[in-house]
């Protein structure tokens, strides 16, 4: 009771505009910053699409390192916000003890499953869009031989890696150079040791380098630009980074599955459970736009609305690095 | 030869900033004022090259702003540290967090991309250069692999960097002021009884420095990435001052330091994932653990004793 006396107290106190008085969402960034131009910029670019539609103001949150999550989590919540959004698989175990302490409030975590009764887990396909660039990747390489950069090395980036050789291996690439760029969650934001990943595995022969890594990929694509190669970028549309020079993004709708958890909190519609978004929902797709167009052949082209088609339809299972963490290709 | 030509080409690449920052604190450290906050500087002069050269459009500016920002630095140290004798520590501590912080701050007000600085492209950036005849000798075996491949094809700060290693050796072996920069920080009182100014000695080590550092930063976020991001040195600076022991704080061997650092580094990039005959794959945790664990044990057990400048870290108070 007193919890819901000081949510109504603290609602008043800000003054929001009256029809807002109800939704009070909040999304909080993980370590690799609001503007890494991929993951958390995602995310923030659907909380800012729901703000622009509806009118309704957000709180966010970016922390800077990882003893502030739960305190972060539990003010939020404190006070009195709700929706809130956490992207990142590595709020689980914060969210696994605050979502039992506020069971009104409502939750979402992005690419992770946090099975409480309030809070909604989003989760991708990601080896579903990763195996379409990979089969991008292949055909558009002369050497076949393409590179992937992770970013810090955990079953998810795995499952991005998985994807990817399986698509490039099957549309005829003969070797997947697999790195990481390390073991701690610093490995998400160190452009510099991407980009030297990125200039060796270039110097081993790969034409094509797909980066999941975070803000990391930055220095990825930067290094295969400046020596005449092809980057793939990945969550949101990098392909305007370095125009001309990316070949696709590995497109993840963070921004959908944040704008949604807003909308519905908003329309009180807000569900919880496991969001298992592929190629099907339109979770995953790749990015095509103006800085891209000349890069995509219509054989890429072709080959890529073919392996989509193939997966939606069943006829190609992309296998999951995290139903047994192993990569079969 | 090939795998051998690209790593020491990688070497290269990652040594630099390690061995412009590792003469920086030379400088400081053999004139006697401790300097924990290479990293710092480095790091503001990385944000401030980047910043300039994003708005100038102009490489060089950017090194010019990256030069000055480390300076500024460098002369708050030195004010805290000399003129007040406070403890060089802290005050090296101290840059090292207003130089974390205020890259982010101004990043953010400046440019809105979270503290990233707009991407470099064309002029604004320090491109890779070939040097004359690299084309022509390529095919001569070895020799001309060396020049064209190693030598050839790097941002024209790399060949400062290595130049700036004899460069440092002749000031502080050759000249007067080397002479000077080094007995002040064995004696400086003995420096003071000959007339000479300790104060003003160590402030020029320190804008010394300065200068190294913002070179360090500038190649950093204008020639080897193309732009700030936060945190980008990575404790870079805290490796260069570990390279400065080991080389016992003399400029060649600090090369070499720097370069075996930077040789493990690229080692454990490039041998990421693979197969080793005999041993099978090695685990990628242990290749990047390497280069610390190395440090450990060269600088635990091979390299004698590193006798530090004897005044390094004292104030220097004139006897009254």
């Amino acid at each position: 009771m007193k919890r819901i006396v000081l949510g109504l107290l603290a609602a008043t106190a800000l003054a929001f505009p009256a029809l807002a008085a109800d939704v009070k969402p909040a999304i909080i960034y993980d370590l690799g910053g609001k503007f890494d131009k991929s993951f958390n910029e995602a995310a923030f670019n659907g909380a800012e699409k729901f703000k622009t539609e509806s009118g309704i103001a957000y709180r966010d949150f970016e922390i800077q390192n990882d003893a502030q999550r739960e305190q972060a989590l539990r003010k939020f919540a404190e006070d009195g916000n709700n929706p809130i959004v956490m992207a990142g698989f590595s709020w689980a175990a914060v969210l696994e003890k605050v979502s039992a302490d506020f069971p009104d409030t409502s939750f979402a975590i992005i690419d992770m499953v946090v099975d409480k009764p309030n809070v909604r887990s989003v989760v991708y396909k990601e080896q579903e869009g990763s195996y379409v660039v990979g089969v991008m990747a292949a055909i558009a390489s002369k050497s076949k031989k393409v590179g992937f950069v992770g970013g810090m090395d955990i079953p998810l980036i795995r499952k991005f890696g998985c994807g990817y050789v399986g698509g490039a291996k099957a549309a005829g690439a003969t070797e997947v150079i697999e790195n990481m760029t390390g073991d701690t969650p610093a490995a998400w934001n160190d452009p510099t040791k991407g980009g030297e990943i990125a200039k060796a595995q270039i110097s081993q022969g790969a034409d094509v380098v797909y980066a999941a890594a975070g803000g990391t990929g930055v220095g990825v694509l930067q290094a295969a630009a400046d020596s005449g190669k092809l980057g793939i970028g990945v969550d949101s549309n990098q392909n305007g980074l370095q125009p001309g020079k990316i070949l696709t993004s590995m497109v993840k709708r963070v921004d959908v599955a944040v704008y949604n958890a807003f909308t519905d909190a908003k329309n009180d519609k807000f569900t919880a459970g496991i969001n298992d978004l592929g190629l099907k929902e339109g979770g995953v797709d790749y990015a095509m736009d103006d800085n891209n167009k000349d890069l995509v052949t219509e054989e890429i082209k072709a080959a890529a609305e073919k392996a989509k088609a193939d997966i939606i339809a069943g006829t190609v299972k992309v296998h999951d690095y995290m139903s047994d963490n192993a990569c079969p290709y | 030869m090939d795998v051998l030509v690209q790593l020491i080409d990688a070497t290269i690449r990652v040594s630099v900033p390690l061995l412009l920052a590792c003469l920086a604190g030379l400088y400081s450290e053999r004139a006697g004022i401790f300097d924990i906050g290479l990293e710092g500087k480095m790091l503001a002069g990385a944000f401030a090259g980047a910043s300039a050269a994003a708005v100038t459009g102009s490489a060089w500016v950017g090194l010019g702003a990256a030069i000055l920002t480390a300076v500024c630095f460098a002369l708050v140290h030195g004010f805290a540290s000399i003129t007040h004798r406070g403890n060089q520590i802290v005050s090296g501590v101290a840059i090292n967090f207003i130089a974390a912080g205020s890259t982010i701050i101004l990043g953010q007000a400046w440019f809105k991309q979270g503290g990233r600085t707009p991407s470099l492209s064309g002029g604004g950036r320090f491109e890779a250069i070939t040097l004359p005849g690299a084309e022509a000798v390529k095919d001569v075996p070895i020799l001309g692999t060396i020049y064209s491949d190693i030598l050839s094809g790097h941002s024209l700060l790399v060949y400062v960097a290595f130049l700036m290693v004899p460069f440092t050796w002749w000031v502080l072996f050759r000249t007067r002021f080397g002479l000077r920069l080094r007995a002040v920080g064995e004696n400086p009182a003995a420096v003071d009884t000959a007339g000479i100014s300790v104060a003003w000695l160590r402030y020029r080590a320190v804008i010394c420095t300065g200068i190294l550092t913002g070179i360090a930063g500038a190649y950093l976020s204008v020639a080897q990435n193309a732009g700030f991001v936060k945190d980008m040195t990575a404790g870079k600076g805290f490796i260069a001052l570990a390279a400065l022991i080991f080389a016992k704080w003399k400029p060649v061997p600090a090369m070499f330091a720097c370069l075996l650092f930077g040789f493990l580094e690229a080692a454990s990039i490039r041998f990421q994932g693979m197969a080793w005959p005999m041993i099978g794959k090695v685990p990628v945790q242990l290749m990047q653990a390497l280069p610390y664990i190395l440090t450990v044990i060269l600088l635990a057990g091979f390299i004698g004793k590193a006798i530090p400048p004897r005044a390094g870290g004292v104030p220097y108070v004139k006897e009254r």
